[in-house]
């Protein structure tokens, strides 16, 4: 695998029923590439919390995911309202989701962190009012 | 214990995976929100939920689990039924509550103190 592959998805941020099918392709993907089950099931998570943070929260966007030799990253990029306070954010437990979304089975306020837990680096980027990118990388050879 | 035998300790019906059903699972987690499964689930291959949304199947599926019960007499969309046989997902419902379906798997030996093996 010399040169690096790319993944590119748009992800509908008005259709809550098909948040995810980016990370269930990359799932797939990343099967037929033979990466270890547990790298695959680190990215799914990450990737999927993402995805499903860019529908809930910030009217969709789009997702890249792109594989080397030694790194898979996944770079998460909408035009949302973008997150006025990153450190809270990463709290556990901290969710601005409204009632729609708990009835939904989500807004415990556990995707940020989680998806820090499962990757090996994460960068947020966000402007408020302009949007929110995150970066983050699983490495191989670990 | 073995996927038939879930079904057959919670009465339930199964709806997809049928040819599934005498994988083993080792222990299972009950919850409503995809949010606590997707911070706090590790081993687990089986998911009992009262909750009924596509997201239910794309949280096992990414989560590596094998079987998801509804409970509540709850029923899934055809849809999730095909997303589910898509992603090699056991699906069955029952009308057991929450409660009583994970106390009974549990004192039947579904309680994750039988360590899966590699491979
Ligand atoms: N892409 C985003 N754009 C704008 N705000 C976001 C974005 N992602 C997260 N947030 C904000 O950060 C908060 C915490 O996100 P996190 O994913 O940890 O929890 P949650 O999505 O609310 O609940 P859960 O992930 O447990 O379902 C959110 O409630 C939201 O306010
Ligand atoms: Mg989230």
């Amino acid at each position: 695998m010399a040169e690096p592959l790319v993944f590119h998805f748009d992800v509908d941020g008005s259709d809550f029923t098909s948040a995810g099918q980016a990370s269930v392709q990359i799932k797939k993907s990343l099967r037929q590439l033979g990466l270890p089950s547990e790298i695959i099931r680190r990215v799914s998570i990450a990737m999927y919390e993402g995805e499903i943070n860019m529908v809930i929260h910030a009217n969709g966007g789009v997702a890249d995911v792109i594989v080397t030799e030694d790194c898979v990253e996944i770079i998460l990029k909408d035009q949302g309202p973008g997150i006025e306070n990153v450190e809270q954010a990463m709290q556990e437990g901290f969710s601005t989701a409204t009632s729609t979304i708990h009835s939904l089975g989500f807004g415990a306020g556990m995707g940020l962190p989680n998806m820090k837990r499962y990757s090996d680096t994460m960068e947020i980027d966000t402007v408020v009012g302009v949007g929110t990118t995150i970066t983050m990388k699983i490495f191989l050879n670990q | 214990m073995k996927i038939i035998d879930v079904k057959e300790l919670l009465n339930a019906e199964v709806l997809c995976g049928e040819d599934m059903l005498d994988e083993e699972v080792y222990s299972a987690c009950g919850s409503d929100m995809m949010s606590d499964v997707l911070a706090y689930v590790k081993e687990q291959g089986l998911l009992l939920t009262g909750l009924v949304n596509p997201q239910v199947i794309r949280t096992a599926e990414m989560m590596d689990m094998v079987c998801i019960v509804f409970v509540r007499a709850k029923k899934p969309s055809e849809d999730m039924v095909r997303l589910a046989e898509r992603a090699g997902i056991v699906l069955m419902s029952t009308e057991t509550r929450m409660y009583e379906a994970c106390g009974n798997l549990y004192v039947n030996g579904l309680n994750g103190k039988v360590v899966r093996r590699d491979g």
